[in-house]
C-alpha cells in the first residue's frame, strides 16, 4: 500500500506516493531526484546522507520518507543560493576538505547544523559536532580547517550584516 | 608579459564545485530507462557444498525479472576471474574462480544467485527467497594451522593450501649472522583490514541485444582494465565494450581488479536484455570487496654492538583467501623486496609462502605490500636499538643508505635520496631532544611517553616493462596520454589512469599548462572513458603522476616539436632556430617577433603547412620508465600511553615527506593527511574479524568494523624535502601511498617506546586498549612474579 507524502525540499513543494518503508534517502535520491545525498553504510554509522530537516542535521537513512510529511528538508542542492556557493562549500574548496567527495555533501549539511547552533565552535567542538561522519580519503585535517574558515567567514558576513543594517539604522 | 608557473603552484582543484554542490556524478546517480535492479545471494557459509538452489519462492516474488544461477551464466561467461599468477614464478596452484559459485562455496559471501527486479527494494526482497541448502566442509581461518600437514584443504580436492613458496635472497646470511653479535627475533602481524571506500563499489550495464554493443559504469580505479577483461569474460571484442568509470568516491586499491559482480551484472544485462544497476551494500562491501594486508611475519634481525644492522631473516605468511587476489601476488613481492627498508645491510633473506584459506581474498590495499615491508623493517630497526639501549635514530642513522643510485641488498636500485635530511628535519620539528628529556621526566612521574620513529622508503611509479612483464603475465604496466590542441587553442588531454579523489583534473592540466604555454583553462583531462581515452593500465600504485603525468608531459613535448616546425615555417626561419619559450615561438636573438601557441594552433589545421606535413596539432605517447621512483621520509609520532585503561593517545605526529619534485602541494599534503590516516586506523583500531568456527565476519558492518573518527586522528604537522628523482623529465615520485606506509610503524614504534620501562617489547596491531591493558597487565605480573621469586 502506498502513502502519500508531501515535503518542501530545498524550497520546493513535492508530492508522491510512496511505500512507507521506503527510506528518506532513497526518496530524495530516486523519488525526488536530488543525488548530491550519499548512502554509505547500511547501519547509520557514515553520515553521507546527512540532511537538514527543518533545520536540524538528520541521517536521511534513519528516517522513512512518510515521516517527512510536512517537513522542510535541505539538501547539499540546496545550500548554493544564486550562483553563490554557501560559506561552507567556499570553505571545502579552499581548505583542501575533500577527495573524493563521496562524504563532503553530508560533512558540508552536518556542520551547516553545528555551525547553526555554535558559531564560532573551538577545534574540540567541530570534532565533537562531526563525529557521526565518516570520511576515509582527507584523515579530517583539513574538513576541520574548512568548517573553521567558514565559521569566520559566516561570523565576518554576520558581522557585516549588522554594521550595515546599524548603518541603515542611523541613516 | 608575465607568465605564471602552474606546476609547483597551489591551484584549488576544479572537480571540486560540481562535488560540494551536490551534483557529481556516482554511479548509483544514474539510471536508465528500462533499469532493473540486481541483488546477489552470497554464500552464508565460508566453505560448504552447494547441494541445491531452490529459485521457486523468489521466481514468483513481486516486481522479479529474472534469477540466475550459475548454470545460467555459463551461457554468456567463458573462463574465470584473472589472476596474475605468474608474479611468483614458482607457483604451486592458481584455483580457477567463476565469478558465480556453482556446486561450492569457498568463501563467506560468495555469490551464488543473482535476481533481478523491477526496485531495489524488490530485488533486495527476493533475494532473501532465493533457498540454497548447503553441506557444510572443514573451514580453514587460521593460516598457519592451514599449513600443517594433513589440514583439510580451502577447495575440495586440493593438493594442499600453499599457493606459492618462493625465496628473495641477497648476500649470504649465514656469514652475516656469524658476524652479528646480537640477535632480535620477532612475530610481527599484519592483520586483515578492510579498505571501505566511502563509495561501495557500483555497476550499471547495459547491452544492446541486436547490436551487440556493451557500456558498463563501474566505480573502478582500472576502466581499461576491466573492459580487457570483461572482453575475455563475455567473448565479445574490445571495440563492443565501453566502460565507463565516472565519479568514484575513492578506492584505496580495492577498486583495481575486475570483481565478479561486473561480469555479473554485464551477463544479467545481456541475458535478460535490460539495463542492470548492482549498488554493493557496506555489508556486503566488507564482505566481498577485496580485504586488505593479512599476514605473519616471523623476523630475525642480526646487528654489531654498535648498531650497525648485518642480517635480515623473514619468513612470511600470507592469508591469500581461497582466490589468490588479482594482484595478490603482488604484494607478496613487493612486502619481500622492500624488506631492506633504507637501510644497508649484508644480507636479507626472505622466504613468501602464500596460503589458501576460506575467505574472501586479500588484494592491494593503499601502500599494497610497501606498509608490510616498512612495518618490520622499522620495528626490526627499534628492536635492534631496544636491545642494545641505544637511541633509535641513531642506529637509523649508523644504516641510511647514502650513495644514490643505490642498490639494495635484494638488488632494487633507488633512484634518489636524502634519508637523513628528512629525518633531521623530522627530529627538529618534534623537538626530538628536549622531548627525550620529557620522556624520561614524565616516567619518573609515573606517566608514559613514547616516541616512534618510522624512516620509510617506498618503491612507486609502477612499472618499468623490463621488471614488471615477467611477474604480472606479460602486461607492460607502461601509460598512456593523447594531447590533442583544438584549432582555438583549447586542449583535450585523455589519459589511462582514473583519478578517485586524487585531483588528476587539476594537477594534469597544471602539467600540460606549463608544456604547452597555454592557460591552465584551455586544459580539459579526459579520463576513466574506455571510449574516449586510450589503453592505460589505471590508478594505484602511486604511478598516476609518475607514469601517467609523465606521458602527459611527453605528449605536450611532441605538440611543441610540431607546433616549433610550423612556427619556424610561419616565421620563415629555420627549425632548428626556433626557441619556444612560455608559450611563445620566436627566433632565436629576434624575441619580439614570436608566434603565441594559439595562434600556431589554429595554423595546425590550415593551408600552407610545411611541406609533407599533415594538419592536426595531436600526439600520443604510451610511457614506459626506465625505473621505479623510490619516495621516502621520516614521520615521528608521539603517544601517551595510560597503563590503567591501556588507552593510547597520540599527541603529535610528524611527516616530513619527499615525493621529488610537486605538482600542486595542496593536495600532495592531502594525500599524505589521509595516507596517515589510514596508518593510524590500522596501528589502533582495524582488524577483520572472522570466526575461528564458522568463518562468518564478525566484523560485518561499520558497527563493529571502527575506521578512524574525526575525533581520533590529531592534526598532522607536515613539512618535506624535495630531491628530484632522476627518473623522469619531471623529477616526480608519486604520494599516493606515502602516509600509510610511514604511519602504522611510526605509531607502533611509539606504542613500544612508551611502555619499554614495563619490558615489553613488541606490540601487535590494532593496538587496542584492550590489548595494550592485558600486555601491560602481563608484564607487571611477570615482572612481580620474578621479584617474588628473588626474594
Amino acid at each position: 500500500m502506498k502513502h502519500k507524502v508531501a515535503t518542501t525540499v530545498n524550497g520546493h513543494k513535492h508530492e508522491h506516493e510512496v511505500e512507507p518503508r521506503l527510506l528518506l534517502v532513497h526518496y530524495l535520491r530516486d523519488v525526488v531526484g536530488l543525488t548530491g545525498t550519499h548512502i554509505g553504510c547500511d547501519t547509520s554509522q557514515c553520515g553521507s546522507c546527512t540532511i537538514l530537516v527543518d533545520g536540524k542535521a538528520v541521517k536521511s537513512c534513519t528516517m522513512f520518507a512518510v515521516q517527512a510529511e510536512g517537513r522542510q528538508l535541505t539538501t547539499i542542492e540546496g545550500m548554493a543560493k544564486d550562483g553563490e556557493l554557501h560559506p561552507l562549500q567556499q570553505a571545502f574548496w579552499d581548505e583542501h576538505g575533500l577527495q573524493c567527495g563521496y562524504c563532503t555533501p553530508g560533512f558540508i549539511m552536518a556542520a551547516a547544523y553545528l555551525l547553526d547552533q555554535n558559531p564560532n565552535p573551538t577545534e574540540d567542538e567541530i570534532r565533537k559536532g562531526l563525529e557521526g561522519n565518516l570520511c576515509r580519503c582527507t584523515g579530517y585535517v583539513n574538513i576541520v580547517k574548512s568548517v573553521q574558515s567558514a565559521a569566520k567567514a559566516m561570523d565576518g558576513a554576520k558581522a557585516k550584516t549588522s554594521e550595515r543594517s546599524a548603518a541603515v539604522g542611523r541613516s | 608579459m608575465a607568465v605564471t608557473t602552474m606546476v609547483g603552484a597551489k591551484i584549488h582543484r576544479r572537480e571540486d564545485p560540481k562535488l560540494i554542490t551536490g551534483h557529481g556524478s556516482y554511479v548509483d546517480d544514474m539510471q536508465l530507462i528500462g533499469m532493473v535492479h540486481m541483488a546477489v545471494v552470497r554464500s552464508a557459509q565460508a566453505h560448504a557444498k552447494i547441494v541445491s538452489v531452490d529459485l521457486t519462492a523468489a521466481s514468483k516474488a513481486p516486481g522479479v525479472v529474472a534469477v540466475y544461477t550459475a548454470r545460467d551464466f555459463k551461457k554468456v561467461i567463458s573462463g574465470g576471474l584473472p589472476v596474475t599468477e605468474s608474479l611468483i614464478a614458482d607457483k604451486k596452484q592458481t584455483p580457477n574462480q567463476f565469478p558465480i559459485a556453482e556446486s561450492e562455496a569457498v568463501y563467506f559471501g560468495e555469490p551464488i544467485a543473482v535476481v533481478l527486479a523491477e526496485s531495489r527494494y524488490q530485488a533486495a526482497d527476493c533475494a532473501e527467497l532465493v533457498q540454497v541448502e548447503y553441506e557444510s566442509l572443514p573451514v580453514l581461518v587460521d593460516f598457519e594451522k592451514a599449513l600443517e600437514k594433513g589440514s583439510p584443504t580451502a577447495h575440495t580436492g586440493a593438493p594442499d593450501n600453499v599457493a606459492w613458496d618462493v625465496n628473495f635472497n641477497g648476500g649470504d646470511l649465514e656469514a652475516a649472522f656469524k658476524e652479528s653479535e646480537v640477535t632480535v627475533k620477532e612475530r610481527i602481524i599484519q592483520q586483515r583490514v578492510f579498505p571501505i571506500s566511502m563509495e561501495p563499489r557500483a555497476v550499471l550495464a547495459n547491452y544492446v541485444p541486436f547490436g551487440n554493443q556493451l557500456t558498463v559504469w563501474t566505480s573502478s580505479q582500472v576502466p581499461h582494465f576491466i573492459r580487457l577483461f570483461l572482453c575475455i569474460g563475455l567473448g565479445m571484442p574490445e571495440s563492443q565494450i565501453r566502460v565507463v568509470a565516472p565519479d568514484v568516491g575513492g578506492g584505496f586499491g580495492s577498486k583495481l581488479r575486475p570483481y565478479p559482480e561486473e561480469y555479473l551484472a554485464a551477463a544479467a544485462s545481456k541475458l535478460s536484455g535490460r539495463p542492470v544497476k548492482w549498488i554493493e551494500g557496506r555489508t556486503e562491501n566488507l564482505q566481498a570487496t577485496s580485504h586488505g594486508r593479512g599476514h605473519i611475519f616471523d623476523i630475525e634481525v642480526g646487528a654489531k654492538r654498535d648498531g650497525t644492522l648485518l642480517a635480515l631473516k623473514i619468513t612470511m605468511l600470507s592469508d591469500l583467501g581461497a582466490y589468490i587476489g588479482v594482484f595478490g601476488a603482488l604484494q607478496s613481492s613487493l612486502a619481500m623486496l622492500l624488506s631492506p627498508g633504507c637501510y644497508k645491510w649484508k644480507a636479507v633473506h626472505g622466504r613468501a609462502i602464500g596460503v589458501l584459506t576460506n575467505k574472501m581474498s586479500t588484494d592491494p590495499y593503499r601502500g599494497a605490500g610497501r606498509p608490510e615491508a616498512a612495518h618490520l623493517v622499522e620495528r626490526a630497526v627499534d628492536l635492534v636499538a631496544q636491545e642494545l639501549k641505544l637511541d633509535p635514530a641513531d642506529v637509523r642513522a649508523k644504516n641510511f643508505a647514502e650513495d644514490f643510485p643505490f642498490t639494495s641488498i635484494l638488488g632494487m636500485v633507488y633512484d634518489s635520496g636524502e634519508y637523513q635530511k628528512s629525518l633531521d628535519k623530522a627530529k627538529e620539528i618534534v623537538g626530538y631532544k628536549a622531548l627525550r628529556q620529557k620522556q624520561a621526566d614524565l616516567r619518573k612521574q609515573g606517566k608514559y611517553l613514547g616516541i616512534g620513529l618510522s624512516t620509510y622508503v617506498e618503491i612507486c611509479g609502477v612499472g618499468p616493462s623490463a621488471a614488471t612483464a615477467h611477474v604480472s603475465g606479460s602486461l607492460a604496466l607502461v601509460e598512456s596520454s593523447v594531447v590533442r590542441v583544438h584549432p582555438t587553442g583549447s586542449v583535450t588531454v585523455a589519459v589511462g589512469t582514473h583519478s578517485h579523489g586524487q585531483g588528476h583534473a587539476t594537477t594534469f592540466a597544471q602539467i600540460a599548462a606549463d608544456a604547452l604555454g597555454l592557460p591552465y583553462a584551455n586544459i580539459e583531462i579526459r579520463e576513466g572513458d574506455t571510449g574516449d581515452t586510450p589503453f592505460g593500465y589505471g590508478s594505484y600504485g602511486s604511478r598516476s603522476l609518475p607514469v601517467g603525468g609523465v606521458s602527459i608531459n611527453r605528449s605536450c613535448q611532441k605538440v611543441v616539436d610540431k607546433a616549433k616546425k610550423i612556427a619556424a615555417h610561419m616565421l620563415e626561419a629555420a627549425d632548428e632556430d626556433v626557441v619556444f619559450d612560455q608559450g611563445q615561438f620566436y627566433v632565436k636573438g629576434s624575441p619580439d617577433k614570436r608566434k603565441a601557441m594559439g595562434e600556431v594552433a589554429f595554423a595546425a589545421y590550415g593551408p600552407g603547412l610545411p611541406e609533407g606535413m599533415e594538419q592536426g596539432l595531436e600526439a600520443v605517447t604510451y610511457f614506459d620508465p626506465p625505473n621505479f621512483t623510490w619516495p621516502f621520509g621520516a614521520h615521528i609520532c608521539v603517544v601517551e600511553v595510560d597503563p590503567e585503561t591501556g588507552e593510547v593517545d597520540i599527541q603529535k605526529y610528524v611527516a616530513v615527506d619527499d615525493c621529488g619534485n610537486i605538482i600542486n602541494p595542496m593536495i600532495v599534503d592531502g594525500q599524505i593527511h589521509g595516507g596517515v590516516a589510514q596508518g593510524i586506523g590500522q596501528a589502533l583500531f582495524e582488524e577483520a574479524v572472522h570466526d575461528p568456527e564458522t568463518g562468518a565476519l564478525r566484523t560485518g558492518t561499520l558497527l563493529d568494523y571502527s575506521i578512524p573518527g574525526i575525533g581520533e586522528i590529531p592534526n598532522l604537522q607536515l613539512d618535506r624535502t624535495i630531491t628530484p628523482s632522476p627518473t623522469n623529465e619531471l623529477g616526480v615520485k608519486g604520494v599516493g601511498e606515502a602516509g600509510t606506509i610511514a604511519a602504522s610503524a611510526a605509531v607502533i614504534n611509539a606504542i613500544v617506546d612508551a611502555l619499554s620501562p614495563f619490558g615489553i617489547k613488541h606490540v601487535d596491531m590494532p593496538a587496542s586498549p584492550d590489548r595494550l591493558w592485558k600486555q601491560i597487565k602481563q608484564a607487571r605480573e611477570h615482572s612481580n612474579g620474578g621479584k617474588e621469586a628473588r626474594k
